[in-house]
């Protein structure tokens, strides 16, 4: 499940990177909303939301974008966005506008369970899924209630910090992992700091999907010195190598 | 106690302020925190430390100090200044800093972090470290370790790091920003020290509560030196934790007036100032919601005050609610005008006040003309002006080169 971020170096490249991505196979797609103050994320996706907002785009264009886009994508978009954009936009209205784009639910990182409620509540009216995240410094009771709220997936986040690849990643995943399914019948995705082969072949095993996002982000940033077809077909080789290794 | 001064809730919200919108990572730090922090509070033995310590190595209680010549020359109220510049380390800060030491301590955290835009709460925070053996780091926007950097060495000096913020605007609110990134990969390990009443919950209740001190002792010595309590109480509010702290125990005295300042900056056109609650609405920022400078899709938008520390588009949650029910007003006062402010205290008194507590100094003149000899203005001077004669200067001089021209 591979993460971009919309409108990076423009919106018309976002949608050919993404369709490149179904192309090659992901089963899903995380859509990023530019944000201003990002502060779970590292410096490759902080850069390239900065780059965007450079260019003026606006929730509006993200939106019509998604909306010719989505109807002949093979596979499921979701947004990460800032409670602070969908706070200003409205609950309801971003909802409503999300859905009419197509779009399939919300990881909302900066809101966490016990703030939750509004936005669940509309989530559920809607039918459109609010993904909730459990880390590594969720305690088990907190845990289990989040995954109780939570619709679509499980976000896991890998690693207590904030994205960006990882040389390695902390091994006591795949046992927490392991106990978070005992938890829960949603399916768990796996993300933050994946970004190489054997990263997937450790945890595919014991996920529904992985998500890799500066990885990604940092070659479609590329885009901006080399022919776009290359950087496309650069990323695709990038993630059918990955969803190879979820093969093995 | 009445309602006003019993929040936040357990949430952390003020009315519909606050809250906490953070990633779940930070959570259980922020319930941790929350939880040392009840206890300590219930603990004779903490605030006894405390308290020696403001005493004796801050050197509170802070004068409340009758500026005779200034009221003279405005010829109206009184105008009474809340010393906090004669703090060890220069201004309000330190009161905090010094709280959330002894917190760390009692949190078994090794290491802190800190953002700083005047460099005050980095030098409060790098003091505080040195004091209890804590590591130290600290975050500074590049164009504020530019404009203020006799506070970057004082901070080196006393043995924390500067790290540089480059992203953004390069100004507190990136420093934030890079903070909290910071603690979210060594929130196990390290206490962020937060420097205002900003932030999630369990931070504008911890630093009010910590900078209430200034309030709770300009209200005695109000009995002790007037026979009783002022009419107007100013403050300048970039975060504002000094108003907070100054505000608080009098927000049931009813009949005591109470103005927060903002920066007015170069004009009231979006980009042009950072004043939230002047010209802001409700939203995200930081973890909290409160008033705060975004564009329509909620992007934070750009802010600019002479002042580094006040150069910030959010504001505390609970500055929101008593805008809300009307309890403090907020106003704010203009470059210009701080400038003039800073320059007629410096010949009036011999005081040198920093930029930011120039913009309280800026609207208390203008309220004490207006108003009579029998009456009082209280003025929280929350620090010293030294960290900004050279900017003041460079200032100054880049004016005359525009007026000559």
């Amino acid at each position: 499940m591979p993460f971009v971020t919309a409108g990076d170096p423009d919106l018309d490249f976002t949608a050919e990177v993404i369709r490149q991505l179904v192309d090659r196979g992901s089963s899903m797609c995380e859509l990023g909303i530019p944000y201003s103050d990002p502060i779970a994320d590292g410096p490759v996706i902080q850069a390239s939301y900065t780059r965007a907002l450079d260019k003026k785009i606006k929730l509006a264009d993200i939106f019509q974008m998604l909306g010719r886009l989505t109807p002949t994508l093979a596979a499921p978009v979701v947004t990460m966005v800032s409670y602070a954009i969908v706070y200003r936009r409205g609950l309801e209205e971003y909802v409503s506008g999300a859905k009419a784009a197509g779009v399939a639910g919300a990881i909302v990182p900066d809101l966490p369970a016990e703030e939750s409620a509004a936005l669940a509540e509309i989530c559920r009216r809607e039918d459109f899924s609010l993904i909730q995240l459990v880390t590594p410094t969720t305690p088990r009771d907190r845990a289990r209630l989040i995954a109780e709220r939570t619709t679509g997936f499980i976000y896991y986040v890998s690693v207590a910090g904030i994205t960006g690849e990882r040389n390695e990643l902390p091994r006591e995943i795949v046992d927490n992992v392991a106990w978070l399914r005992r938890q829960t019948d949603l399916p768990i995705c796996i993300g933050f700091g994946i970004s190489r082969p054997e990263h997937v072949r450790t945890l595919a095993p014991v996920s529904d999907g992985l998500i890799v996002g500066s990885a990604i982000v940092r070659r479609v940033a590329e885009a901006s010195t080399k022919p776009r077809d290359e950087v496309l077909e650069e990323i695709g080789d990038y993630v059918a190598g990955l969803l190879a290794a979820m093969e093995e | 106690m009445p309602a006003t001064s019993r929040v936040p809730d357990n949430s952390g919200r003020f009315g519909p302020f606050g809250g906490r919108f953070v990633p779940e990572t930070l959570t259980r730090a922020l319930d941790e925190l929350a939880a040392e922090y009840d206890k300590a509070s219930g603990d004779e033995s903490f605030q006894a430390e405390l308290d020696d310590l403001l005493r004796n190595y801050v050197g509170r209680p802070s004068p409340l100090y009758f500026a005779e010549r200034l009221s003279r020359q405005c010829g109206g109220a009184r105008i009474y200044l809340k010393r906090e510049d004669l703090n060890h380390t220069g201004a309000h800060k330190i009161n905090n800093t010094l709280g959330q030491a002894l917190l760390t301590k009692r949190m078994g955290k090794p290491r802190v972090i800190a953002e700083t835009g005047a460099g005050q709460h980095g030098v409060a925070t790098a003091t505080a470290c040195a004091r209890f053996g804590l590591k130290c780091v600290v975050y500074m926007g590049e164009e504020d370790i530019r404009r203020q950097a006799p506070n970057v060495f004082s901070m080196k000096l006393l043995g924390a790091e500067v790290r540089p913020v480059s992203s953004g605007s390069r100004t507190l609110r990136d420093a934030i920003n890079e903070a909290m990134r910071d603690w979210m990969s060594t929130v196990e390990t390290t206490h962020y020290m937060i420097g205002s009443v900003v932030g999630p919950h369990p931070f504008p209740m911890i630093v009010r509560d910590f900078q209430a001190v200034i309030g709770r002792e300009t209200r005695r010595q109000c009995i002790d030196q007037l026979g009783r309590l002022p009419e107007v109480i100013v403050a300048c509010v970039g975060g504002g934790s000094n108003a907070s702290g100054m505000f608080y125990p009098f927000i049931e005295d009813g009949g005591v007036a109470m103005v927060g300042v903002e920066a007015g900056g170069r004009s009231d056109k979006m980009g042009d100032h950072a004043a939230p609650l002047c010209f802001g609405r409700p939203g995200v920022l930081h973890g909290s919601y409160s008033f705060v400078m975004q564009d329509e899709d909620g992007q934070t938008c750009d802010v600019h005050s002479v002042s580094a520390g006040l150069d910030y588009p959010g504001t505390g949650p609970e500055h929101s609610f008593w805008k809300q029910i009307g309890r403090v007003s907020y106003t704010n006062a203009t470059d210009d005008e701080v400038l003039a402010a800073f320059d007629t205290l410096a010949k009036a008194e011999g005081i040198l006040p920093a930029l930011e507590s120039a913009h309280a100094v800026a609207e208390a003149i203008k309220l004490a003309t207006d108003r009579t000899p029998d009456e009082s203005v209280v003025v929280c001077l929350s620090g010293r002006g030294d960290k900004d004669a050279q900017e003041i200067a460079r200032l100054t001089e880049s004016r005359k080169l525009r007026v000559e021209s």
